[in-house]
Formats: structure tokens, C-alpha cells, sequence
């Protein structure tokens, strides 16, 4: 089995925003719509104090919450863990949305543009009508991992089959892989190092794990 | 102590669901609730059941304006196996059914099949809420049987103003007091468990100062209309007390599930449970902002 799940070493993480731009362009997200972002956390008393840099997406659930409360089938997950929406069928009930302990589901009625009702010309490009109205989020940038099936080429690891955020940090921060596969970039990142999942408490299984420190 | 520096990192309120999404809660809870009464209770006005009925499907209204394509409406029947919002929408059509015929004399008994299917679709209602899990205000097991039970006294309230209201008034109104002020007796202990539990469990700092600061006004409301079912018993010529206790019962249930809907529903946030060692040094102490 293949499960894709990214990696996030939060020690390498500058907060940077540049995932988060990266995932706009490659998307083409309306204004207020991110989905990507990177937390910016100030912890502790002074001058004790930790400034940690999140960065935060769908997380891809093994066991999504949004899926069990879809009323349509339009969230589903596909077997190599991604969880993904049929936007053909969503009826843009939200549900999902407050299903997501992750914050990570969004809906725009109307067709919003970054400056004013003028689409620039990347966003004439992108706008997608199909999107309105109904729940969104982030997908792992599926077309290009999709697209590694007919060319045989690696997600994580060739750039043209990764995800876009991934490709675009500068600090090598974020890790995108197959953690089934023993031998995977992401596999050897999880056992080399200590980390977390967020609000793994749920239940959720989710698909983003959070380096702390190096193990021993 | 825990400084958030950017905004939307502490729970904030989602506005996904607004008063149209807490309509279906309010309306379908109360149409459920006095389909229910007019099965159970002997004598119980036949137009209770097509009321209880518009009820809901005012409820179904308030959500058809809130989806993204409404036109797409009938895809929620499509996955009942595991959302509890396609199994209300496959009950509905019934109920709504039942509900409506149950005015016609020949066919007065599917009143008990509307009860039972009414009593089915008030049970996912409070689930469906209880699956959102995003919202700890709502997947908090206690918000089951305080949905449940609010949407059965606010039904007995519109079963009891109907009965003494509409002609042939209904002349025993003090049988009719015992179960209106034990429903309203079961909410406030709903409620009070509902606080306690969330209270205990742990909850987002907000929720639990707004629940502090808005729970005992809707507590007084419910007592006063506790106090006013049980002054039925002493004022057994008329029915202004059990009137009173009636609307007043079926205003606190609106109020409360507006309130839980709308108000108390602040997401889950974000949480560190260990921040990282950045160059040197050991991991420091996780952060759950505004918990």
C-alpha cells in the first residue's frame, strides 16, 4: 500500500511564507483563502520565550472526519491516503467544514479576485466556476501526483511530481513521500527524528507529522 | 503563558453554519417534538400533526438557503452509511408524509408511525451535530441528550399551547403540566451536565466564558417556565399558567439551540504538543493557545 503523507521539520522551518505563496500560484486560491499557512507561535514567559513557525493544511487523514459526515460522497479518499472532493457532487453544505478539527475546509460563494472584480491574467487562467459554492481545500497538489503514475517518476522526490509547497521551501523544511515504503525519504525522516501530529487525540490519523529533535 | 501571534491560531467562532444552519435545529427540534407528543399524548389534537410536520420542513427551508448548490440539494441522500445528515434527509420525506396525512381522520393512526419516525430523526439531528468534530461545544457527548430532550419539551410546549388554545380546548391542563415540567425539569439538568461536562473535559477558553456568561440567562427562562407548568396545579381553572410554561418552554429551546449552534461553536484551534529544538539545545514545552 502507498500512504502520502508530508513531513515538517519544524526546527527548519523560517516561516517564510513562501509555501504558502507557492500554494496560491499553483492553485489559485481567491483572496481569504489559504490553503496553506504557516502559524507564527510565541511561547513562554521572557525571557524564556520559543518562536515556532507551523506550517498548516489539510492533513489528510487516515480516518478524515469530513469524509464520515459527507452527506454526497463528494469528500472521498483515495487509496494512497489523499483525501480528496468531487466538486461535481458537493452541494456546499459545510458540513465538512465543522467536521474539520484542522480549520482546513473552505467555501466562497462568489467569485472573489485580488484586486477588485478584474481578474489578473493568472487568475482568469485558474478561475475555476466549478469551485464556488461548494468545500475546498488542499489536495497534496494531486495533478502532479497523478501524473507520477504515467511517468514513473517519484512524488517527493521529483520535483515535477511534488507538491508545490514543498518544491518551494527554502529550508528544506517540508518532506513529501510515501511512508509505507520503509526505504522513502519520509520514512527515514520519521524514524531518525522525534516528532508529533497535531490533535492526534481525535483520532484523526492524520498525514502531517511535525519533526522536534533528532532521536538519541 | 502562551502569547498568539498572528490572529486565527486560538479557536475562533466558524461561520459556516449560521442562524439557517440553527434553524434546522430549532424547527426540526420542535416539529420532531410535537409529532412525538401527538403520538404518545391520548386526546392530542389532530393538527398537531401536519404542524409538526411544517415544522420541519421549515427547517429543511432554512438549510436549502444555506447551501452552496442548493440545486443540488438531493445528493445528501447519497450517503446514509455513514452521515448522519443523509439519514435525517431519507427520514424526512416520511416524516413530513405521515405527519401531513396524519390529519385525515381514516388515517389518524400514522400519527404513531410519525411519532416514531419523528423521534428517529430528532436522534440524528443531535447526532449530526455530535459528528462534527472540528466543534468541541458540539461533539461533546452531553449535547446528545440535551439536543434530544430540548426539542421533546419545546414539542410538548406546542402540543400543550395547542391543546388549550384551539377550540375544543383541551379542559385537563393540569394532567397536561406533569410531563411539559418534567421535560423542562430533564433541559435544565441537560444543560447543567452539558456545562459541567465541558467545564471537566476541557474546552476553549472562550466557549466556556461565553457558556459562564450566557447559560444562566437561559436557565432563568427555564425556570420560570418550570415554575409556571407547576403553578398549574394550583390554578386549576384555567390554563394561563401551563400557556405561559408552554411558550416559554419552546422560547428557551430556541434560544438554547441558537445559542450552541451560533454562538458556542468555536473551533478546535491549533495545538503544539512539544515546540523543537531550533540549532541546539532539547525540545521545549508544547502550546495549546487558547485552551
Amino acid at each position: 500500500m502507498t500512504r502520502y503523507v508530508m513531513v515538517v521539520d519544524l526546527g527548519r522551518c523560517t516561516g517564510c511564507q513562501t509555501c504558502t505563496a507557492a500554494c496560491k500560484h499553483a492553485n489559485g486560491t481567491p483572496p481569504g483563502v489559504q490553503w496553506r499557512r504557516v502559524l507564527d507561535i510565541e511561547t513562554g514567559v521572557f525571557p524564556n520565550v520559543r518562536r515556532t513557525f507551523v506550517p498548516v493544511s489539510c492533513m489528510h487523514c487516515g480516518s478524515p472526519p469530513c469524509l464520515d459526515v459527507c452527506p454526497t460522497g463528494a469528500t472521498y479518499q483515495r487509496d494512497d491516503g489523499r483525501v480528496a472532493i468531487n466538486y461535481d457532487v458537493c452541494i456546499g453544505c459545510a458540513y465538512c467544514a465543522v467536521a474539520c478539527p484542522y480549520q482546513q475546509r473552505f467555501k466562497v460563494q462568489h467569485a472573489q479576485f485580488a484586486y477588485g472584480e478584474q481578474p489578473t491574467a493568472a487568475e482568469e487562467r485558474q478561475f475555476d466556476p466549478a469551485k464556488l459554492g461548494v468545500s475546498t481545500k488542499c489536495t497534496f497538489c494531486s495533478d502532479r501526483i497523478d501524473r507520477a503514475r504515467e511517468t514513473g517518476q517519484v512524488p517527493g522526490i521529483d520535483p515535477d511530481v511534488t507538491p508545490a509547497c514543498v518544491n518551494s521551501c527554502i529550508g528544506s523544511a517540508l518532506h513529501f513521500g510515501d511512508r509505507d515504503d520503509p526505504k522513502s525519504n519520509v520514512s527515514t525522516l520519521l524514524r531518525e527524528n522525534r516528532h508529533f501530529r497535531m490533535h492526534e487525540e481525535l483520532g484523526t490519523d492524520p498525514g502531517i507529522y511535525y519533526l522536534t529533535e533528532k532521536d538519541g | 503563558m502562551v502569547v498568539p501571534n498572528s490572529s486565527r491560531i486560538a479557536p475562533w467562532r466558524q461561520t459556516y453554519w449560521d442562524w439557517r444552519a440553527a434553524g434546522n435545529f430549532i424547527f426540526g427540534g420542535t416539529g420532531t417534538g410535537t409529532l412525538i407528543y401527538a403520538a404518545v399524548v391520548p386526546g392530542a389534537p389532530p393538527v398537531l400533526g401536519p404542524l409538526g410536520a411544517a415544522f420541519v420542513l421549515c427547517g429543511l427551508l432554512c438549510v436549502w438557503f444555506e447551501i452552496g448548490r442548493p440545486w443540488r440539494a438531493l445528493n445528501v441522500f447519497r450517503r446514509p452509511r455513514s452521515s448522519w445528515m443523509s439519514r435525517e434527509a431519507l427520514i424526512a420525506p416520511w416524516l413530513i408524509a405521515t405527519g401531513m396525512l396524519a390529519l385525515v381522520p381514516r388515517l389518524a393512526e400514522l400519527r404513531v408511525l410519525a411519532g416514531v419516525l419523528a423521534l428517529a430523526y430528532l436522534y440524528c439531528q443531535a447526532r449530526m451535530l455530535n459528528a462534527a468534530r472540528g466543534i468541541p461545544a458540539w461533539r461533546h457527548p452531553r449535547a446528545v441528550p440535551l439536543m434530544v430532550v430540548t426539542g421533546l419539551a419545546e414539542g410538548a410546549g406546542v402540543g400543550v399551547l395547542v391543546g388549550t388554545l384551539a377550540p375544543p380546548a383541551i379542559v385537563a391542563a393540569a394532567w397536561l403540566a406533569w410531563p411539559l415540567a418534567g421535560l423542562i425539569a430533564l433541559r435544565i439538568a441537560a444543560v447543567v451536565a452539558y456545562r459541567g461536562g465541558l467545564q471537566r473535559d476541557g474546552a476553549p477558553q472562550r466557549l466556556l466564558r461565553e457558556l459562564s456568561r450566557e447559560a444562566p440567562k437561559r436557565l432563568i427562562v427555564d425556570a420560570c417556565a418550570l415554575v409556571a407548568a407547576l403553578a398549574q396545579f394550583v390554578w386549576p381553572r384555567g390554563t394561563v399558567p401551563i400557556d405561559v410554561a408552554a411558550v416559554l418552554a419552546v422560547a428557551a429551546g430556541w434560544w438554547w439551540k441558537h445559542t450552541i449552534v451560533v454562538r458556542l461553536s468555536y473551533n478546535q484551534g491549533f495545538a503544539l504538543p512539544l515546540t523543537p529544538v531550533r540549532g541546539a539545545g532539547v525540545s521545549g514545552p508544547g502550546a495549546r493557545p487558547g485552551w
